[in-house]
């Protein structure tokens, strides 16, 4: 446990002293909640336009932190090979893979305490959603998210890896309703997206948070296939260095 | 220090009838050799020989196909939670995250292990003190082995792996690091070094193990290893005349290039006096001279059969 909590410990310092990092995992989430809040252009119906987007950009930031950030930095630690010489200590596997679990909640914690608040700065209200689901529905985006970062991280060269989890963030951040409505999405192309983990976890967030889901049932069974095969992906392919 | 009760007798590693394999290509075959306690075994060979496959082996990093392997007396794989308390590893580069601080990663690797150093001490006995507020990505390639190896001291090691200490390190920074080594080796850990740089290893090596294309040449203490040999060597200018200066020592002369000779006979102080008055009636300057033991890198040549 001693071991655990140091590496957690250097995990988050490396992520707090990272800018990149912090652009990723904080800044752009508070740019696009604070700007699209105030300027009304997202056909987001009858709903105010905060109430529409802080369940989105929950979802937004537990992908980057989950999936970019870790899986950045993951992959560059095998470039870097970080990952190796950590396998000469006495840090097992499960003592890492824990410490960067620890790591992602310990930015997702600090994440929520600076978006909620804004949030409702800017006026968000919850609705009749139950908002306690929210928590669980973070814990599996989380375990979704992290399987499919380390799935790149762990087979991909650094700067491959890179430009991937980058590439990957932009499409879902598009294609995945967590900024745009799904229902501006073109009819077969909803279709495909309507599965992806990103429009899943941010379906069953705006239901819990506000009671607005689209179909949460089948939401909540997608997230849920995806925080289950992604990590077992990941374990599988992972290679350490 | 921890006993070496454990141990298969004094060796803390015994390598034998190693095979590594890369798909087809055979990068370590049949290798076997030991490594002392409480020495410093200079594992040698060129680029690609096989050196840093047998370490990652030992390390515990790679499996191998054939052979067997013992460190501290454990198998590598399945008694690596047993060795890795006690094991320092060198890699041969990298191995920081470049925008972790000297302090903080040294302090870090200190901490994971249970009777790790002092970080303090250890920044200061690799002579980083005045670097210990800089990132990894910031400090010189010779600043950056000097981590490396504080990284590899932190356990305070009963067996330590070092994957080319010296590369890339200025002359300041390798008598630090070749003092590191012996006195590791004089605490009774086993040092193991893998290294391209024979004069290099030379200086601080008990024993050697010389690689060629996967397969151990010669292994054994460095004194048994270079022949005592019957030969005079001396570096002048080229182009002298050799039969002239055969005919006045009486022994054979043989040029070896870039203006070194040998001469076929003991080192005896008449051959010596000799062979100079001869140099100074002729003016020809005398830039090296060596009677007697052959060096690491001829050895090489000779045990090996070509250039390293």
């Amino acid at each position: 446990m001693r071991r655990t909590l140091l590496q957690t410990r250097s995990e988050v310092s490396l992520v707090v002293r990272n800018g990149e990092q912090l652009l990723l995992t904080l800044v752009i989430p508070v740019m696009l909640l604070v700007f699209f809040s105030v300027v009304d252009v997202l056909p987001s119906g009858t709903q105010e336009p905060v109430d529409f987007l802080l369940p989105g950009i929950v979802a937004l930031a537990v992908m980057s932190t989950a999936m970019v950030s870790l899986g950045i930095a993951t992959g560059f630690e095998r470039t870097y090979t970080v990952l190796k010489r950590l396998g000469a200590t006495p840090l097992t596997r499960g003592e890492l893979v824990t410490a960067k679990m620890l790591s992602v909640t310990a930015v997702e914690v600090l994440q929520l305490a600076i978006l909620v608040p804004l949030g409702l700065l800017l006026g968000w209200r919850t609705g009749s959603g139950s908002a306690v689901l929210a928590l669980p529905a973070v814990l599996l985006g989380t375990a979704a998210f992290s399987g499919i970062g380390l799935s790149l991280a762990g087979t991909l060269r650094g700067e491959i890896n890179l430009a991937a989890q980058n590439g990957l963030y932009l499409v879902l951040l598009l294609l995945g309703g967590m900024v745009i409505p799904m229902s501006s999405l073109p009819g077969p192309l909803r279709a495909v997206c309507e599965y992806l983990p990103s429009s899943a976890l941010a379906d069953v967030l705006r239901d819990s948070l506000t009671g607005t889901g689209n179909r949460p049932g089948v939401s909540w069974v997608v997230l849920a296939v995806w925080a289950v095969l992604a990590p077992v992906t990941a374990a599988r392919t992972f290679r350490w260095h | 220090m921890n006993t070496v009760t454990s141990m298969n007798g004094t060796n803390g590693v015994v390598v034998e009838n190693l095979t590594v394999r890369y798909g087809d290509t055979v990068a370590v075959d049949g290798a076997s050799f030991t490594a002392p306690v409480g020495e410093v075994t200079a594992v040698l060979g060129p680029n690609g020989a096989g050196k840093t496959s047998t370490i990652e082996v030992c390390e515990g990093y790679r499996t191998a196909q054939a052979g067997h392997v013992s460190v501290l007396g454990l198998d590598p794989v399945t008694g690596h939670r047993e060795i890795a308390p006690r094991m320092g590893v060198m890699l041969q580069s990298g191995g920081v995250y470049p925008g972790a601080r000297v302090r903080d990663v040294i302090a870090h690797f200190c901490a994971l292990h249970d009777r790790g150093m002092d970080a303090g001490t250890l920044v200061d006995r690799v002579g980083l003190s005045h670097r210990a507020g800089s990132t990894w990505r910031r400090l010189s390639g010779g600043e950056q082995q000097r981590v490396s190896l504080a990284l590899a001291l932190a356990a305070r090691p009963d067996v330590a792996f070092l994957d080319e200490p010296t590369s890339g390190v200025d002359v300041d920074g390798r008598d630090i690091i070749r003092g590191i080594a012996r006195d590791l080796a004089a605490d009774g850990c086993t040092v193991v070094l893998a290294s391209h740089e024979l004069a290099e290893a030379e200086r601080v090596a008990d024993n050697v193990v010389m690689f060629r294309a996967g397969k151990v040449m010669a292994h054994g203490p460095l004194g048994t290893v270079l022949m005592q040999r019957p030969v005079v060597r001396f570096s002048s200018v080229t182009g002298i005349d050799t039969i002239a200066l055969s005919a006045h020592l009486g022994h054979g002369v043989n040029p070896r290039g870039d203006g070194d000779y040998e001469v076929e006979c003991a080192g005896t102080p008449h051959v010596v006096a000799s062979l100079t008055s001869w140099l100074s009636e002729r003016s020809h300057p005398l830039r090296s001279l060596d009677a007697g033991r052959e060096n690491l890198e001829d050895a090489y040549r000779r045990i090996t059969g070509g250039d390293r």
